[in-house]
């Protein structure tokens, strides 16, 4: 099981590795995001209050559900899902080894717009960089979680770039707001640490349900 | 259609028709006066609104672990009406809170996850609409997150620092009150088993329909 995630996610990891698609591509939609809002909100130097925090859940969801959608894409060109799915293994090591590919994604981009959102913002992001750290981490695998399931099931639906983030956002809403309030948080100028334990242990609850119901479903969900 | 149905929409065309009545006899709250009254549209459509998330949550499951297109039929026929119901709810919540807030919405956790609650039945409903084969078990799926919703709309109310009032107003009601609360709630749920067993029906009706368009080809 833990031999057959690994795999997948190494074959995902090496694929990517070799042409870095994804993640220069999903890189810069991210950025571009964060610009459009720098020029949008910024005023006389002056980000709004909470913004940096929001900004950065947005560019994260955004890029995410491009990396999402450019993944499961390129798994469906040459019919490589199907392969997938009809080797000797278990369906939900192989859900595993995708949910993993997409994290390592998704942190991958968090680490160049952390930054980037704390330079154009003027946001103390890196004040707590455990805590930031737990936040991102726990919120990405919530999003990642669901991401995921759906965007495996919408490799044989039609209209699937709408799709995806008609099924996507309104399930991960909870995540995005415990995520915004965290960060936001963390951002105050004396950061009341209970609270942010508080949001991060609702972060880790999400993930628990949204991780047990994609492992449970995938199996039925990916059967013709 | 079952021989049922036609008595049973009868009286519960009578009961929508003595609601009013009973509502107007139900004494004035002493707060809120006449605005008060909305709550004996807004608590039942409320609770039909979770009813249907969680029948369709319950059927996708089946049909996803059964595939029983009798399942699929059911939980398609409850989104539709978790859309409906969530829309009467959503409306007459904001006009009960100009009044009792000041503000037709807030950003509470109550109304946050009733709303993200209601944009997942519409998603389900796009979803079998725009997504072509095997969009069933799509949105199945997607149903079985959303009826994970449910639980927490309910308690929310009772386990946050929310301004939407708890659960526990609706057993220290007078009697009055009671009365045209429970009544208005006997309403809808009659209505709620009217209507989704009308739309399961139409649906049948429609894969007959199918069946019969591919005899006539073959």
């Amino acid at each position: 099981m833990i031999r057959t995630a690994w795999l997948v996610l190494k074959k995902d990891l090496t694929v990517e590795v070799r042409s870095l698609e994804i993640a220069y591509t999903t890189l810069f939609f991210a950025v571009s995001c964060v610009l459009f809002f720098a020029f949008a909100l910024v005023k006389e130097g002056k980000a709004p209050e909470d913004g940096a925090a929001g900004i950065l859940w947005i560019a994260i969801a955004f890029a995410g559900t491009l990396a999402l959608g450019r993944t499961f894409e390129r798994e469906r060109q040459s019919e490589t899902l199907r392969a997938l799915l009809m080797a000797p293994a278990d369906r939900p090591a192989i859900y595993v080894g995708k949910l993993l590919g997409i994290i390592a994604l998704l942190i991958a981009a968090e680490i160049v717009l952390v930054p980037l959102v704390a330079f154009l913002f003027q946001a103390p992001l890196l004040s707590h960089p455990f805590w930031l750290a737990a936040v991102l981490i726990s919120g990405t695998i919530g999003f990642a979680a669901v991401g995921t399931l759906f965007s495996a099931m919408l490799v044989r639906a039609r209209s699937r770039d709408v799709l995806l983030p008609v099924l996507l956002y309104p399930i991960t809403v909870p995540v995005i707001i415990a995520g915004v309030r965290a960060t936001a948080e963390l951002l105050q100028p004396d950061v009341e640490l209970s609270l942010v334990r508080f949001w991060v242990a609702l972060l880790l609850a999400l993930d628990v349900v949204f991780v047990t119901l994609a492992l449970w479903t995938f199996e039925p969900l990916m059967t013709d | 259609m079952p021989k049922w149905f036609m008595p049973l929409a009868g009286i519960n065309a009578v009961m929508f028709a003595a609601a009013p009545f009973i509502i107007a006899s139900a004494n004035y709250e002493a707060t809120m006066g006449l605005v008060q009254k909305i709550f004996y549209f807004h608590m039942p459509s409320a609770s039909m609104f979770l009813v249907s998330a969680v029948v369709c949550g319950i059927a996708s499951a089946r049909y996803l672990f059964g595939g029983s297109p009798r399942q699929d039929r059911l939980a398609y026929a409850a989104a539709e009406l978790a859309v409906l119901f969530g829309a009467i709810t959503l409306v007459t919540g904001p006009l009960w809170a100009r009044k009792a807030w000041g503000v037709w919405w807030a950003w509470d956790v109550r109304l946050t996850s009733s709303l993200m609650g209601w944009m997942v039945a519409w998603a389900y409903l796009l979803v079998r609409k725009y997504g072509g084969p095997g969009s069933d078990k799509l949105a199945a799926g997607l149903a079985l997150f959303g009826m994970a919703n449910v639980p927490f709309v309910y308690i929310s109310v009772n386990y946050w620092r929310t301004i939407h009032p708890k659960t526990s107003v609706v057993p220290t009601l007078p009697a009055d009150m009671g009365m045209a609360l429970w009544f208005s709630f006997a309403s809808f749920l009659v209505l709620f088993v009217l209507l989704l067993r009308l739309r399961v029906y139409l649906e049948e009706e429609r894969t007959k329909l199918d069946a019969l368009y591919l005899s006539l080809d073959e």
